[in-house]
């Protein structure tokens, strides 16, 4: 919401600096986003009037001006506009001046002749013919300026003379005399031959760029000085004669004065972000009360008054009926008889282009004045195009066509709500009017609704046709119906001060529900008791009163105005007694009551620790979005029918890429691996502690489960790497019986992974998840043609995993005996298996066997390998013999034999 | 036998104290100190003496013997102090090659402010809760009193799973203030971080999953000052001591009186500056005291109990601690990024 400080004084006069405004409105509960100096660029530029003008002696198209800026002397400027005329009033930037855009004028010559400044243009103010109509430049086709496309072949002679024909009526004719008529209207003596003797006559034209000695062509038919148009000539034919030039002022305004207030650029606008309780804030009249209450000011507001009395009685001419009360609950209109449409006044131009809104004619306008002004939006429509005379307010029909203001065609349901007459739509009610209903140039008799509807079947209707009007936006956020009158009697009040039209007696305004003032009771204890202040009951109501609030008979009891819908109960009482006492002002004091034992849950406690380990094993953290793209799935190669495709659909995604809530955190990690792969960044490892969300939970949610997941890769980087940092994290949650099993154990197909460097990962007889390298064409379709490795580890199943608190072991009182034993075996035959068989054949003595080389090659044979292990032996009770542990061994090496075929080598 | 001594000990110091190396100190000591070294050999001549001398002659020899003895310790003590010095001047090196790589893993940024954050509430007794994100429409906003209408509910804004807009992916962690309040027992102080969604396109400062942290507390008595009190001890814990905040009225549909809280720049100090946009003030969170539908709906009686909440983006309290510029970096896990923190 803009608002204009000008328009804004109108209604309570506030004149804190803008940084103090932004501040005090702010901490009141109207946050200021920013405020824009209208004219802040613009620097030394003035009004000056043109002295003299003199053609330029080295120029064929330029003016050397004198112009008086109200200085004492004079001032030379070149300019090469052909729309001035001496005793014109225009835009001088002088020497040292600043612009829009950041253009800086300096003082300089051209072509030889000194220029102390720049004549502006309207585009040069960043103004634009919208803001001054009357800026609009016409140029006659001056023949001096004639630039034939071939010179061969010239439309024109270049030997042209006065009372030549051009063609058919037209001639060439020289002009003497050149007259402003003040409206933007010129007189121009002209003289021409006919049958070789002098003719001259004066003629009216809105060309601006005709001064004497000029030739011109001229319909001594029609009696115009003809443009480029009348011509049927290019541009490019006649360089000079543009529709550009310098802004000829027809303000009111005198040499010296400051243009920023002259075009109303003195103005600073402010832009506040509404919350949408505050709907009554979206009004100049809502931020006046605000700004009164805030500034302990008074605030100015006035009762329209309309003197009517045109053509007609209302009830004869319209008649309006609501079929569909519940979303209308008042409907308001009147008429306005012989409507002259035309351009709006300054000062209401200037408003609306303050608060961002486009001046049209003055009946729009007029219709958006009221809406900034009251915050109640207004639609205007040709009472021709009612056919008789009668406006329903219903639903569409299925399928019923409309096509609206801007152009665009629509399909209407039920759901809408349209401005009908007996036989069609003319406007979706509350959001935009129908094309065949428009304010048009020839518009003699208009209608102003000024109406409150439902405000969800407005939101509904607009966001079903993606079309969310400035209107509709008010209206969603549920209207005053109180203010629909005063609004349409303002419209009114402005076409008499307009003098736009006649506004007939009478008003139509269909209430459908029964206004019921909100009354609260004021408990100061109460407000006290949730603010933590200590306010006194008299300085609660001057601040209840100061925004609106009445008092009424009942002690202790106050009438809720009618346009603060969002005061319900004591809560919100205390919010505006908060505000206006300032949160600021509010003290700070800690927590008191009952202590509260706080802390983590086991789950968080194992969440940190996970982390913690990760870490230490030199993994980096990382976040990665929830949802994912479905083929993701295929990239990491499950197949069609793999159990876990079955996700969460999101039904309005961003796009495909996050449309589905992720049942596995591979490809995230993938993704994130492959991202740091194509950055060239070395030796990566991540973890993440993501969750998956896997359909099945109670009321259709979501089971959201967490996974560890861990990514690396690097040079050297291998599955043993990986596997070590597993078995970490493991030992740091002190798992028992921590095992692997390759491709040939118990675990789903895993697709995504190499399939002979996979492993599951087991504590005791609980699956905890898997670890391996990635399939090299998965790695493929994330573009990586390296060797990824990934673990993936349910949170859930680390949790079951957690072994008991550390328990003090007594240290070894009795020295070991260590013996390293080399086995050969068959490939086939894995080291868990050896260990396994170690294990078993040991007789108890054994504490530790640590695998410590295999070889292959010089001296053992094909398809066999040699596996070392260093064995620990020793008795909790005595010193070991080496007999005793001989013994043992030997029961290890048969054991190896048995199971595994393991010779002793 | 007198000069004897005197020229054993005379000739011994002077041979002890230039003794270059342990082994020669060694020699020396046999030499003179030995069994058959010169000084025992002057000694085997005592039994000549006679009786009366003998006595003062055995005392000077020992007198000797001990002279010659500490000299030699304080002699083997120098050059044993000098080889050590040697040996260890031999074995200096160029500190400045660098040290052996350790491979830390880091904490993501987001996390360490999370942290933070949860450390800080833990310690007022705080509990850390954790809730689903694919959550009920009916948790998110109607327990919320964000009745039918409210524009946070259009599909333009929120992600749904379900034509009839049942099942959504939550658009704030505040649902979980009604999770809380329908499974604890009154009073009530919970914290709850976790991921939240909307419908935003990614750019420098939006992304469609982002983190907030939500803080509840119910219990009675408790006041709007309370609630000043306790964010402003957050500020100063995640900010520095002496942060200035502010507060501003605003509105969110589940607290009545509603705030914002603003953190003065700390670039500019308050003055205005690009960091703050001109105003001086940073926004950092939305709070306010629970709206008494919120408690009624979860059966709390708003005259007995009352409460405040508060609710926090992560990522942009992450930015503005480390002074990221850009929100996609947080999730895009560059390592280089990754192992700044």
């Amino acid at each position: 919401m803009n608002l204009s400080r000008k328009w804004l004084n109108e209604f309570v006069e506030i004149n804190a600096g803008d940084r103090e405004f932004a501040e005090a409105m702010t901490l009141s509960g109207s946050k200021v986003e920013l405020t824009h100096d209208m004219g802040e660029e613009i620097s030394n530029v003035v009004v000056g009037r043109i002295l003299s003008m003199e053609r330029h002696e080295n120029s064929d198209h330029m003016w050397v001006c004198q112009l008086d800026v109200g200085q004492s002397e004079p001032v030379q400027i070149v300019t090469g506009a052909w729309n001035i005329h001496v005793g014109d009033l225009v835009p001088v930037a002088l020497h040292k001046s600043t612009l829009p855009g950041g253009k800086k004028i300096e003082k300089g010559k051209l072509r030889g002749v000194l220029s102390n400044g720049m004549l502006c243009s309207l585009k040069e103010l960043g103004l634009d013919e919208r803001d001054f109509p009357y800026g609009v430049i016409t140029a006659a086709a001056l023949l001096g300026d004639y630039h034939p496309i071939d010179p061969d072949k010239p439309s024109i002679p270049e030997e042209i003379e006065l009372g030549h024909k051009i063609f058919g009526s037209v001639v060439a004719a020289g002009a003497g005399e050149v007259k402003s008529l003040g409206d933007g209207r010129w007189s121009v003596a002209l003289v021409w031959a006919e049958d070789g003797s002098p003719v001259g006559t004066t003629v009216e034209t809105e060309c601006q760029n005709i001064h004497s000695m000029d030739l011109v062509a001229f319909n001594t038919k029609t009696r115009t000085i003809c443009t480029l148009a009348d011509l049927h000539a290019e541009q490019r034919e006649f360089p000079n004669c543009i529709p550009d030039g310098i802004f000829v002022l027809q303000e009111d305004c005198k040499p010296g004065d400051d243009i920023r207030t002259v075009t109303g650029l003195d103005d600073h606008v402010v832009e506040f972000e509404i919350t949408p309780n505050r709907p009554d804030c979206l009004s100049v009249i809502g931020l006046a009360r605000e700004a009164a209450a805030t500034f302990d000011k008074p605030c100015r507001f006035h009762t329209p008054e309309v003197k009517g009395g045109g053509e007609g009685v209302l009830p004869e001419l319209l008649d309006v009926e609501t079929p569909d009360p519940e979303l209308c609950p008042r409907y308001t209109a009147r008429m306005v008889r012989n409507v002259k449409i035309g351009p709006s006044p300054k000062w209401m131009r200037e408003r609306l282009r303050a608060m961002g809104v486009r001046p049209i004619n003055n009946i729009v306008d007029i219709t958006n004045y009221v809406m900034l002004e009251y915050g109640q939006p207004m639609h205007a429509f040709d009472y021709r195009y009612v056919n008789g005379g009668k406006i329903i307010v219903r639903r569409a029909a299925e399928g019923e066509q409309l096509t609206t203001l801007d152009g665009k065609e629509h399909t209407l349901t039920a759901n809408h709500l349209v401005i009908a007459d007996e036989g069609r739509a003319v406007g979706l009610a509350g959001i935009m009017g129908g094309l065949n209903s428009e304010i048009v140039a020839d518009t003699a008799d208009v209608v102003f609704e000024s109406a409150c509807f439902d405000g969800t079947c407005i939101r509904k209707g607009a966001l079903a046709l993606g079309m969310r009007t400035e209107a509709s936006a008010k209206f969603e956020k549920g209207l005053d119906p109180m203010n629909t009158l005063p609004a349409v009697n303002r419209a009114c009040e402005l076409v008499e001060l307009l003098g736009a039209g006649q506004v007939v007696d009478g008003v139509i305004d269909i209430l459908n529900y029964v206004p019921q003032p909100t009354r609260l009771k004021v408990e100061p204890d109460k407000i006290n008791a949730l603010l933590g202040t200590d306010v006194s009951e008299n300085v609660m109501y001057t601040i209840l009163q100061k925004v609106g609030f009445t008092t009424t008979k009942e002690r202790g009891v106050v009438e809720v105005p009618s346009w603060r819908g969002d005061v319900k109960e004591m809560a919100d009482l205390a919010e505006e007694v908060a505000r206006f006492y300032g949160y600021n002002n509010i003290p700070t004091t800690l927590m008191r009551g009952q202590t509260t034992l706080g802390g983590y849950s086991q789950e968080q406690r194992l969440e940190q620790k996970l982390g913690a380990v990760c870490r230490s094993c030199g993994y980096d953290e990382i976040i990665t979005y929830s949802f994912i793209s479905p083929t993701w799935y295929d990239k990491i190669g499950w197949e069609a029918g793999h159990p876990g495709r079955k996700s969460f659909k999101i039904l309005n995604p961003l796009g495909e890429d996050t449309s589905i809530m992720r049942t596995t955190t591979l490809p995230s990690m993938l993704d994130i691996l492959a991202r740091n792969y194509n950055y060239r960044n070395k030796d990566v490892r991540l973890y993440e502690l993501g969750r998956i969300y896997l359909p099945g939970g109670e009321d259709g949610l979501a089971v959201e489960s967490k996974m560890l997941t861990l990514g690396a890769y690097g040079e050297g980087f291998d599955f043993y790497d990986l596997k070590g940092a597993v078995e970490a994290i493991l030992k740091d949650i002190r798992a028992e019986d921590i095992h692997f099993e390759g491709p040939d154990g118990e675990y789903l197909p895993c697709a995504a992974y190499h399939p002979g460097r996979l492993a599951s990962v087991w504590a005791d007889s609980n699956c905890v998840g898997v670890l391996g390298q990635i399939h090299p064409n998965v790695a493929k379709n994330f573009g990586v043609d390296g060797e990824l490795y990934c673990a993936e580890l349910d949170f859930d199943h680390l949790m079951k995993a957690q072994g008991a608190g550390a328990e003090y072991v007594p240290l070894p009182r009795f020295p070991s005996v260590t013996r390293d034993i080399a086995v050969v075996c068959d490939e086939a035959v894995t080291v868990g298996a050896l260990e396994k068989a170690i294990r078993k054949g040991a007789k108890g003595l054994l504490k530790e066997a640590a695998l410590f080389d295999i070889y292959r090659g010089k001296g053992i044979d094909e398809g066999k390998k040699s596996v070392a292990f260093n064995l620990v032996l020793r008795a909790d009770d005595r010193s070991l013999t080496s007999e005793e542990a001989d013994e043992d061994v030997k029961a290890i090496l048969e054991a190896l034999e048995k199971d595994c075929g393991a010779k002793l080598r | 036998m007198k000069e004897q001594l005197a020229k054993i000990e005379r000739e011994a110091l002077e041979a002890i104290t230039s003794a270059g190396d342990p082994a020669a100190l060694d020699e020396l000591r046999v030499k003179y100190l030995g069994k058959k070294g010169e000084l025992t050999a002057v000694l085997k001549q005592m039994g000549k003496l006679s009786a009366e001398e003998r006595p003062a002659m055995g005392a000077l020899a020992n007198e000797v013997r001990s002279v010659l003895e500490e000299t030699i310790e304080l002699t083997a003590q120098k050059l044993a102090a000098a080889a050590l010095e040697a040996r260890l001047k031999a074995e200096a090196i160029d500190v400045t090659v660098p040290g052996k790589a350790v491979k830390q893993g880091h904490k993501h940024p987001m996390y360490i402010a999370l942290d933070e954050i949860k450390d800080i509430f833990v310690g007022m007794g705080f509990t850390v809760l954790d809730g689903p994100e694919v959550e009920l429409a009916e948790l998110n906003f109607d327990r919320l009193n964000a009745e039918e209408g409210h524009p946070s509910r259009d599909w333009s804004d929120t992600f749904y799973f379900d034509e009839d807009s049942r099942v959504m992916l939550r658009s704030q962690t505040s649902p979980m203030q009604v999770r809380a309040m329908d499974t604890r027992q009154l009073p009530i102080r919970i914290i709850a971080p976790g991921r939240v969604y909307r419908k935003d396109e990614v750019d420098a400062t939006h992304s469609p999953m982002f983190h907030q942290v939500e803080g509840m507390v119910i219990d009675k008595h408790v006041t709007m000052a309370d609630l000043k009190g306790t964010l402003n001890l957050l500020a100063e814990q995640l900010f520095g001591k002496g942060t200035v905040t502010r507060f501003r009225p605003h509105h969110f549909p589940f607290t009545e009186p509603s705030c914002e809280m603003d953190v003065q720049c700390h670039k500019c100090g308050g003055t205005g500056c690009p960091t703050c946009k001109g105003e001086g003030w940073i926004e950092l969170l939305g709070a306010g005291m629970i709206h008494p539908n919120v408690l009624r709906m979860a059966g709390i009686d708003p005259e007995e109990w009352s409460g405040w909440a508060f609710g926090m983006g992560l990522e942009r309290t992450a930015m503005r601690r480390f002074k990221i510029a850009d929100l996609r970096l947080i999730f895009e896990n560059d390592v280089r990024f990754l192992e700044q923190f």
